[in-house]
C-alpha cells in the first residue's frame, strides 16, 4: 500500500463489523405494506404525485422534486395507495410518507428505458437520468446526488473520490456492494466521471477490507480507475479526510470538496447510479446491516425504502435478548431510536442493536484540561473549551470558534477521559448558531 | 545625586501638568458641547424590578427608563412592575397611569411522570433543547413537557418548578408574565394568558384521542363535553383538541366535566411561600 497522507486527529474504535461482515447480500421478501416517506433527502420536500387510492407499479414515481435540491421518491413495489399520513421517521421527527397496499404482483414499471450507450451519452442526459431516479448520497447524509454533480463554472473539477471506506463501526454494507457488485460499482464510477467531465477517478478503502481492495485494483485494470487501501482509522471516511488522505488537498474551513476541485460520491451511491443508467432503475431499495450482539442473525440485507425496522429486524431473525438501545445507523454518528415502528430511508446504511454491556452510562464530569479532545478532533476543534461555553449558551462564542465547521464525527466524545457530552453540545450549538444566522438574515430583509 | 532628584522633580512637574491641561480641556469640551443627563432616568430605574427580563421590549431596565423619561415607552409596558411602583413613575413623569391587564404564564401540559409514558431513558445533557436533537425528545407523548426545565433556568424571577413528578409548573404569585419562558420552550407549551382566567386545557397535543391516551392519562381526548357544557364561545376545538377561549373564558366549574382531568381550574397561590435560596440569588 503506498504511504497517505495522514489526516490529523481520529480516534479507532473497535470496528465490530464480523458479526455480519461474511454474511451475503440477501433480498428481502415482498411485505402487504410499506411506509414511504416524502422527505428522505436534505433539501425542499418533493410534491406527491399520487392520490389515495392511486394504483403504482414498482419503480413508478410518487412524488417529483419540488426545486433543484431536491429529489424524486418512488414506490418500492406494485398495489394501491392506501394514504397519505404523517409518520414518526429514524430523525426523531415525523413527516408525511405515502402508505402503499402491495398487491403482491411487484409488477415494474417501464418508464425508465435502460441507456446501453450511456459511454456515448450526453453528460446531460446522465444527470437527468439521476435526477429522475431520485438517486441522493446513500452513505447516511442523503444529499441530493445531482446537485453535488453540478459544480459552479468557476469551480473546476479535477477528481472524482468513491468513498468505500466504510470507516463506521459496525456497518459492511458497503463492503458487501464492493465484492457482489464490483461491475456495477465501476460502471457506477465512469458514468459520474463522465457526467463531470474528468479522468481521474479514484476508490478510497479501508485496509481492513483487503479482500475488496484487491477485488476492485483487479477488476479496475485498465479502466484508469485507481484503488488505494486506507490506514484505518476512524473517520477516515468523512468527506475532507479522504480528500486530503488521497489527494493531499485541505478543504478550506466553512468550504466544500469542489472548492479543491474534488466530488465524493459513495459507492452505494455509484451502484444505484449504474443501476438507473444501465437498468432504468429508480432507487427505491438499498443495502442495509443489521447487527448487533441481540440480533439472532446479523448480516446485509437488501431493503425496499418503506419496510418498517421492525420487519427488517425479523428478517435477521429477531433478537435472542432486549437490546439496551437502538441506533438508526453506526455507533459513532447514527441515531438512538426508541421505536421499530419507522421506516427504512434512502439513507439507512444500518440498523444496530446494542446490548445492555455494551451501552456506557455516564454522567459527564467537569473538564480536567487534558486536551485529548484536541487530539482526536479531525477538524482542529477545541471541543472541549467549546462545549463549556456552549454549556453557558454562549453561541455567540461557538460560532467564532468554528463551531459550525464540526462534522459531528463523535471522536472527542469518545476520547474524553470526563465523560463530557461534547458532541452532544457542538450538535446543539450547530442548531444554534443556524438559527441565529437565519434570525439575522430575516431581519436584514425586513 | 543631584541630577536624580531634579529627574524625579521634572518628571512630576511634567505629570501634573499635563493632567491639568487635559482635564481643563475635557471640563470645557463638557460645559460647551456635553449633553444633560436627566435625573428622571436614575429615579426611574430605581423603581423598575431590575430584573433586566425584556418584558418591556427594551433591552433592559435602563433602557427602558431611559425611553420613559423621553416619552418614547408607557410604565405600564413592564410587566414585572408593582402597581404601586408603575404608579410613582407616572407620577414622576406627570403621565396618567393607563390600565394593565395581567398576565401570566401557563404550561399547557399535565402529563408528569406519574401519568405519562416515558418512551426511552435518556440520560442526555439536562436541557430540552438538547434532549430534543436525540430522536425527538424520549417522551411517550411528542408535545409534551419534557420536564428538563429550560424553562425554569430562563425565567428571571424563578418562577418555573420542575416538580418532583419531573413536569414544569408556574408559581403564579412569583410570575410577572415577561414572556422569556414562552421563547424557551421547545415544544412551545407556554402560553401567557390573563392572571384572572379561570381555567386551563393542560394538554397540547393535536394527535388523535386513543394515540394520546396510550402515552398520557390526562390528555384531552376530544370529547366535547366541555364545548357543550360552556357553549362554543368560550372553548373551541382545534382538531382534537379543545381550547380555552382566554378573550372570554368559561367559568371554573366547566372542569367538573372533563372525563380526563386535563380541563382544570386555576388553583389560587399558595398561602406562604418559604424563602427559596433560588429566588433568594435572583432578587439579591
Ligand atoms: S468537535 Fe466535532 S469534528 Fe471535532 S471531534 Fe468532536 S464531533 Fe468530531
Ligand atoms: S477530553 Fe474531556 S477532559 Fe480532556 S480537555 Fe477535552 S473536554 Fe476536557
Ligand atoms: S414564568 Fe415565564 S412569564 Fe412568568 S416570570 Fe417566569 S419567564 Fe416570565
Ligand atoms: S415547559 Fe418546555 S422548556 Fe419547560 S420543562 Fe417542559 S418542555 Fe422543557
Amino acid at each position: 500500500m503506498p504511504e497517505q497522507v495522514r489526516f490529523r486527529g481520529g480516534v479507532h474504535p473497535d470496528d465490530g463489523k464480523s458479526l455480519s461482515q461474511a454474511a451475503a447480500i440477501q433480498d428481502a421478501p415482498l411485505l402487504e405494506t410499506y411506509t414511504v416517506p416524502l422527505l428522505q433527502h436534505i433539501g425542499a420536500p418533493p410534491k406527491l404525485v399520487v392520490a389515495k387510492g392511486g394504483k403504482v407499479l414498482r419503480g413508478q414515481r410518487l412524488a417529483e422534486p419540488s426545486g433543484f435540491v431536491s429529489a424524486a421518491v418512488h414506490a418500492p413495489t406494485s398495489g394501491t395507495v392506501k394514504e397519505v399520513t404523517e409518520v414518526a421517521l429514524p430523525t426523531g421527527r415525523t413527516g408525511p410518507a405515502v402508505v402503499l397496499q402491495a398487491d403482491g404482483e411487484d409488477k415494474a414499471d417501464e418508464g425508465l428505458a435502460p441507456l446501453t450507450d450511456w459511454a456515448e451519452a450526453e453528460p446531460q442526459v446522465l444527470k437527468q437520468r439521476i435526477v429522475d431516479a431520485g438517486i441522493v448520497g446513500m452513505g447516511g447524509a442523503a444529499f441530493p446526488t445531482a446537485v453535488k454533480l453540478s459544480p459552479p463554472a468557476t469551480k473546476p473539477i479535477s477528481v472524482l473520490i468513491l468513498n468505500g471506506v466504510e470507516c463506521e463501526p459496525c456497518l459492511t454494507a458497503d463492503h458487501r456492494l464492493m465484492l457482489e457488485q464490483p461491475e456495477a460499482v465501476l460502471t457506477g464510477a465512469r458514468i459520474l466521471a463522465r457526467v463531470l467531465g474528468v479522468r481521474t477517478v479514484r476508490i478510497g478503502i479501508e485496509a481492513n477490507k483487503p479482500d475488496a481492495i484487491a477485488l476492485l485494483t483487479e477488476k479496475a485494470r485498465g479502466t484508469g480507475i485507481e484503488v488505494s487501501g486506507l490506514r484505518v482509522r476512524y473517520p477516515q471516511g468523512a468527506e475532507k479526510q479522504l480528500i486530503h488522505a488521497l489527494t493531499g488537498r485541505k478543504v478550506p474551513a466553512g468550504g466544500l470538496p469542489m472548492d479543491v476541485g474534488v466530488v465524493v460520491q459513495n459507492v452505494g451511491t455509484a451502484v444505484a447510479v449504474a443501476e438507473a443508467v444501465t437498468l432504468g432503475k429508480t432507487l427505491y431499495e438499498r443495502v442495509t446491516t443489521i447487527t448487533g450482539r441481540p440480533v439472532v442473525r446479523p448480516g446485509n440485507w437488501r431493503l425496499r425504502v418503506g419496510t418498517p425496522y421492525a420487519k427488517a429486524l425479523e428478517l435477521a431473525g429477531g433478537v435472542s435478548f432486549d437490546p439496551a438501545k437502538i441506533i438508526s445507523g453506526g455507533p459513532m454518528m447514527g441515531f438512538a431510536v426508541y421505536s421499530l415502528d419507522i421506516p427504512v430511508m434512502k439513507s439507512t446504511s444500518g440498523i444496530l442493536l446494542l446490548a445492555r454491556e455494551d451501552v456506557t452510562q455516564f454522567t459527564g464530569e467537569a473538564c480536567i484540561r487534558c486536551g485529548r479532545c484536541v487530539d482526536a478532533c479531525p477538524m482542529a476543534l477545541m471541543p472541549g473549551t467549546l462545549s463549556v461555553q456552549i454549556e453557558n449558551e454562549r453561541f455567540d462564542l461557538a460560532e467564532t470558534w468554528h463551531a459550525l465547521d464540526c462534522i459531528e464525527c463523535g471522536c472527542c466524545a469518545y476520547a474524553c477521559p470526563a465523560h463530557r457530552p461534547l458532541v452532544q453540545h457542538l450538535r446543539r450549538a450547530k442548531q444554534e448558531v443556524m438559527a441565529r444566522r437565519r434570525a439575522a438574515e430575516n431581519k436584514s430583509k425586513r | 545625586m543631584n541630577a536624580q532628584v531634579l529627574q524625579a522633580v521634572w518628571a512630576v512637574v511634567l505629570l501634573t501638568g499635563t493632567g491639568t491641561v487635559l482635564g481643563l480641556v475635557v471640563g470645557i469640551v463638557v460645559k460647551l458641547f456635553g449633553a444633560e443627563i436627566d435625573p428622571r432616568i436614575e429615579e426611574i430605574e430605581g423603581l423598575l424590578p431590575g430584573a433586566n427580563c425584556g418584558g418591556c421590549g427594551f433591552a433592559g431596565c435602563v433602557a427602558f427608563a431611559e425611553a420613559l423619561a423621553h416619552g418614547k415607552a408607557e410604565p405600564t409596558a413592564c410587566p414585572s412592575n408593582s402597581a404601586a411602583a408603575v404608579e410613582r413613575i407616572c407620577a414622576l413623569l406627570g403621565v396618567a397611569a393607563g390600565t394593565r391587564n395581567p398576565k401570566v404564564a401557563v404550561v399547557l401540559c399535565g402529563g408528569d411522570n406519574a401519568k405519562a409514558r416515558q418512551a426511552a431513558l435518556y440520560n442526555g445533557v439536562v436541557d430540552c433543547k438538547d434532549a430534543m436533537l436525540v430522536a425527538g425528545g424520549a417522551k411517550g407523548c411528542r408535545f409534551g413537557c419534557l420536564g428538563l426545565g429550560t424553562c425554569a433556568r430562563a425565567c428571571p424571577f424563578a418562577a418555573i418548578e420542575i416538580t418532583a413528578a419531573g413536569i414544569a409548573r408556574v408559581h403564579r404569585e412569583f410570575c410577572t408574565g415577561c414572556g422569556k419562558c414562552v421563547a424557551a420552550c421547545p415544544r412551545n407549551l407556554i402560553r401567557l394568558v390573563p392572571a384572572d382566567a379561570p381555567v386551563h386545557v393542560l394538554c397540547s397535543s393535536p394527535e388523535k384521542g386513543a394515540a394520546k391516551r396510550g402515552v398520557c392519562e390526562v390528555a384531552c381526548i376530544g370529547c366535547r363535553k366541555c364545548v357543550k357544557a360552556s357553549g362554543e364561545d368560550h372553548i373551541t376545538m382545534n382538531g382534537f383538541l379543545a381550547v380555552v377561549n382566554y378573550d372570554n373564558p368559561p367559568t371554573a366549574e366547566v372542569a367538573a366535566v372533563c372525563p380526563t382531568g386535563c380541563l382544570v381550574a386555576t388553583t389560587p397561590p399558595a398561602e406562604t411561600e418559604t424563602a427559596d435560596p433560588a429566588r433568594e440569588m435572583v432578587h439579591a
